[in-house]
């Protein structure tokens, strides 16, 4: 137990933030960008193709369908390593692997996040683009309008819980040798040698309090909407049981 | 950069034969933690069901711990970390044989097992009150309204979970070449190493993961579908 304060005491910067300023930003601060900016960048594609699976062109519905099947059916690790290999190729030089991972964890995202969003559109009930349609919107404007803000609304508790996914698998990044909290772990077991269990321990519970702490934060905004529902009388959320989140 | 694609060049001789072995340790990887993990959430929704107020409370801690730590982090854990709990003459013991092995069996399984008891519970949870009631309001004993009444409908409820969650399970037998086991992933990185062919090697393990999770989410739904039309009998 003691061992556990003095490791913390002793490395919590490189826990915390990783090399910086003498090297790359990493820790548990690389972390948490890595995480929000690959859903910040992940979400319009995500939007993209649930609007594609839902839309009434059979061509763009079945792209989209494929996409999606493709990259729930093959490990992150699998995406990891097309990205590292593939996108160097593409652009004509060397990306760093904070790089690698974005891009990996916005493709692998894009793909969940598509499912949760046409969850929120398909849980509305038909009525809302029937309405909108006869009171003259175009497909369009009834989408934009209409059929997005609710969707989108309903679909907040969801987001927040795949926030929490996409914090885990950025662990992953580990392997590409990306600086996160993984690897400041790694680096301060190699340092120590003789403690990995009491270093591993203390990993998992930085992860622990963060993705808890999430994971109540999703509970309260799915109870406050669905209280805000209840008032006007709305659908019950459709959670969508064939999406498996979590990694 | 020119790329002759070359499929059969990472399909035969010794690159064939590791790829080959490295998909039998992925399925028996699968395999092994998925029967782990099965027969410890039914351990853990007995638990549940029995009402003790401690042990409910220490079942949901062991759900908490492990769907908010990532799957990696609990593999190096139990890898790196616990043989070195363990008193100095097991270590040694455990050195003679391949740990890594033994160690992601049972980290992808107890963490699996938390997903699995929660699909169990939520999917028994989801039947009326009124069921149990009136099976024995009928004269069935405890046993009988499990097996006859709730049971088969709470396998159903449960069934779409359980078959992602498997899904996930065997894409997550991946994460075991972190810590050295020589599964599908590992050994196309050996192939890659060895033959410089990167988009053979991946395409190839790629297609078999692919076909593998699209082969058990088809069963599923095949599966969803007997019990749908059983019931309705």
């Amino acid at each position: 137990m003691f061992d556990l304060f003095s490791i913390v005491q002793n490395n919590w910067t490189l826990f915390l933030i990783g090399q910086y300023p003498h090297g790359p930003l990493g820790g548990l601060a690389s972390t948490l960008i890595l995480a929000a900016l690959a859903l910040l960048l992940a979400f319009p594609f995500g939007l993209l193709l649930a609007l594609a699976r839902v839309s009434p062109w059979k061509g763009l519905r079945w792209t989209a369908t494929v996409w999606v099947y493709v990259l729930r059916g093959i490990p992150l690790l699998m995406v990891i390593f097309w990205t590292y290999f593939l996108v160097p190729l593409l652009i004509g030089h060397n990306i760093t692997g904070f790089v690698t991972m974005l891009c990996t964890l916005v493709i692998y995202q894009s793909a969940y996040l598509c499912e949760i969003i046409r969850g929120g559109i398909q849980a509305l009930p038909a009525g809302q683009y029937e309405a909108s349609r006869a009171l003259g919107l175009g497909y369009l404007r009834t989408t934009i309008w209409v059929i997005l803000p609710q969707a989108l609304y309903n679909a907040l508790p969801s987001l927040i819980s795949q926030f929490i996914s996409i914090i885990k698998e950025t662990s992953l990044g580990y392997v590409i040798n990306v600086q996160e909290v993984t690897f400041a772990a790694n680096q301060v077991n190699n340092q120590l040698l003789t403690k990995p269990f009491q270093v591993f321990f203390i990993l998992a519970i930085i992860y622990y309090l963060l993705c808890f702490g999430l994971t109540h934060l999703a509970g309260w905004v799915e109870r406050r909407i669905a209280r805000k529902r209840l008032g006007n009388g709305g659908p019950a959320v459709a959670a969508d049981p064939l999406l498996a989140i979590d990694n | 950069m020119k790329h002759d694609f070359d499929l059969a060049a990472v399909l035969q001789g010794e690159y064939a034969e590791l790829i080959v072995k490295g998909i039998e340790t992925t399925l028996q990887l699968a395999l092994f933690a998925w029967l782990l993990a099965m027969a410890l959430a039914l351990l853990l929704v007995t638990v549940r069901l029995t009402g003790n107020k401690l042990a409910d409370r220490l079942v949901a801690g062991y759900v908490s711990y492990h769907r908010n730590v990532p799957t990696l982090v609990q593999l190096m854990l139990w890898y790196f970390g616990v043989p070195t709990l363990l008193s100095e003459s097991t270590q040694l013991w455990l050195a003679n044989y391949s740990t890594e092995y033994l160690f992601s069996v049972i980290a992808l399984g107890l963490c699996q097992a938390a997903y699995f008891c929660e699909d169990i519970r939520s999917g028994l949870r989801a039947i009326p009150a009124g069921q149990t009631e009136a099976s024995r309001a009928l004269g069935l004993g405890y046993v009988r309204s499990m097996c006859y009444v709730i049971l088969p409908q709470g396998v159903r409820n449960c069934l779409p979970s359980l078959i992602n969650h498997t899904v996930l399970l065997f894409k997550n037998t991946s994460l075991a070449m972190a810590i050295g086991v020589v599964e599908l992933t590992y050994a196309t990185r050996e192939v890659e190493n060895y033959t410089f062919r990167t988009f053979e090697s991946y395409l190839v393990a790629t297609v078999f993961y692919l076909v593998f999770s699209l082969l058990l989410m088809g069963l599923g739904a095949l599966l969803a579908r007997r019990f749908n039309k059983a019931l309705a009998r």
